[in-house]
């Protein structure tokens, strides 16, 4: 598979129904984005194993807020990297840009996941901050959606619902409605509804932020183990500082507004992580270095 | 505790209402007052007995009437709420009409309509004018009322606009349909009554609005007050199964339909 650079309808490309032609005619806006040819590099991100790939990305709002940028990321295939700054840093809309639900003002963004041919697949999984469910339908029903847009039904998809539920240990909740579940368990189902396509990239805004510290930790270790298992490539997005140590293989400290990447630390721990590692010395160690390089961001800044 | 709170919260109401009545009654008798100035409560019920060949073929067409109406708004608001939802170019250009149907006493207009339209149409476009606005204007707010983050989820996965229509937005908006249609259930009655009234035609097509008028003319107040009994019922039971549907569609997930605990 050749380059795929970041426009939806050629993502769609890895469905086999030739849906790209149908989304790109329906969303034209996305036609207009920018291809600025002396920063499209010579070797595409697939050949160089990547799946996310930013170069000099900007966001600048109508308003004229520059939000964004110049941004460069390099993301490998199978990679967890974390996001970390202070908030209104960017860091949101650097993953919306990413996602394609926005637009960036320059730049390029380009997107290799690794290829499959498989009906209701999307390249992309996104978790918001909040569960985001429908309110009217059951945790089942809002898991299947993703399927249903893609037209996908029949025993094949109800499997794939079935797996994306137990993955997440939600399969005896399929039948409850989303009011009836508590935080930690609506944002397992959306990380189901993500899960469901199969996509090779997992996009997390915050998504653990408004939960308290024992689901947190539980989500965590799930999730690490979910990345472990099914080999995604995840962006996360994070204000906390243990947060992204604990899961990352990279973190990622952003400058305050306008975002850029600030500094960049490897974090190197024997695998798999578990609760030993929260409480070990090295995680304090390396804690306490990504929260110095984090220090700047929040400088001149009332409160801090 | 609660049960006994519940329960004097259904009786109170009973118990004025009875007593009202028989406060009612006790100044007719005690005052000797006639018929014709103020008919007693038990004198109504027996003309609503008596009179119940002509007064429920009167009301078989008011409520005849008021349902066409409500049809009517209920189907043309939401269509053309839909419309405005997908052009801004139409709601900025038609809202603003519509706003002026509503503000304008249809009491005014009812006349007007008598002489261009058939006397059916006529009344069936009354209803309308009065109840389509709530079911517009609740619908407008409820497809914008759309979770931002759901809307981009949409766009994330590809969704057409039908299937973002069908699978979001109406769903979404649900809950504000209903109450619009629950306010336009009782103003289609007002509507019909309005015109009838306005029409003021005599024969087998005459709904209740049109016997209480005539029925003043002719001193037959016991009757009035009957007619006027039924309508009263009538807006009641309107409201009530509207409420119940509003109820049974919404009480799964919606925050309006759930009790204090759940």
């Amino acid at each position: 598979m050749g380059p795929v650079p970041h426009h939806p309808a050629l993502c769609a490309d890895l469905s086999p129904m030739g849906r790209g032609v149908i989304r790109g005619a329906a969303v034209p806006s996305y036609g207009r984005l920018t291809m600025v040819e002396s920063t499209v590099p010579e070797t595409s991100a697939d050949e160089a194993g990547l799946a996310v790939r930013l170069r000099g990305v900007t966001k600048i709002y109508d308003s004229g807020v520059a939000a964004l940028g110049p941004l460069d990321l390099d993301v490998n295939r199978g990679e967890f990297v974390s996001l970390l700054g202070p908030s209104g840093c960017g860091k949101s809309t650097a993953l919306r840009l990413i996602a394609g639900l926005s637009t960036p003002s320059a730049g390029t963004v380009e997107l290799s996941p690794r290829g499959t041919a498989r009906r209701g697949s999307h390249p992309i999984g996104f978790v918001f901050q909040e569960p985001t469910l429908m309110p009217w339908a059951t945790v089942r029903d809002n898991v299947r959606l993703p399927l249903k847009l893609a037209h996908t039904s029949g025993s094949d998809a109800e499997g794939r619902i079935d797996q994306a539920l137990a993955q997440v240990g939600l399969a005896e909740f399929a039948t409850a409605y989303p009011r009836e579940l508590s935080g930690g368990m609506k944002m397992r189902v959306s990380l189901a509804r993500a899960l469901v396509t199969d996509p090779d990239i997992l996009l997390m805004d915050e998504p653990f932020a408004a939960l308290d510290e024992i689901t947190r930790f539980r989500l965590n270790n799930d999730l690490l183990s979910l990345w472990r298992n099914l080999h995604k490539t995840v962006i996360f997005v994070t204000h906390s500082v243990f947060e992204s140590v604990y899961l990352s293989e990279r973190v990622i400290v952003m400058t305050a507004r306008p975002g850029r990447i600030g500094t960049e630390f490897r974090i190197t721990s024997a695998e798999p992580r578990g609760e030993e590692f929260r409480t070990s010395a090295e995680y304090a160690a390396f804690c306490r270095e990504v929260s110095n390089a984090l220090a700047p961001s929040y400088a001149g800044r009332a409160g801090a | 505790m609660k049960s006994l709170q519940d329960l004097v919260r259904v009786l109170l109401p009973g118990v004025v209402f009875a007593a009202g009545l028989v406060l009612w009654e006790l100044i007719v008798r005690l005052y000797d007052i006639q018929p014709y100035v103020l008919p007693s409560p038990l004198l109504v019920i027996k003309t609503l007995v008596s009179d119940w060949p002509i007064l429920s073929q009167s009301l078989g067409v008011t409520l005849l009437t008021t349902l066409e109406g409500f049809v009517a708004a209920a189907v043309g608001g939401v269509a053309l709420a839909l419309l405005f939802n997908q052009s801004k170019w139409l709601e900025y250009s038609l809202f603003p009409y519509a706003i002026i149907l509503q503000v304008t006493p249809v009491i005014a207009i009812a006349p007007l309509l008598l002489i261009y339209l058939q006397q059916q149409t006529a009344v069936i476009v009354c209803a309308w004018i009065v109840a389509f606005f709530p079911v517009l204007s609740n619908t407008t707010l409820g497809l914008n009322s759309v979770d931002r983050n759901l809307a981009g989820l949409f766009q994330l996965y590809g969704a057409s606009k039908l299937q973002t229509l069908l699978f979001l937005k109406l769903p979404a908006a649900l809950p504000y349909i209903l109450g619009g249609l629950r306010i336009a259930g009782g103003l289609s009655l007002i509507g019909a009554v309005v015109a009838e009234i306005a029409a003021g035609s005599a024969g087998a097509g005459s709904g209740l609005a049109f016997r209480i008028a005539e029925s003043g003319y002719r001193l037959n107040i016991p009757r009035m007050f009957a007619a006027l009994l039924l309508l009263s019922l009538a807006g009641i039971v309107i409201y009530g199964v509207l409420a119940l549907i509003s109820y049974l569609l919404l009480r799964r997930w919606h925050e309006s339909a759930l009790g204090k605990e759940s």
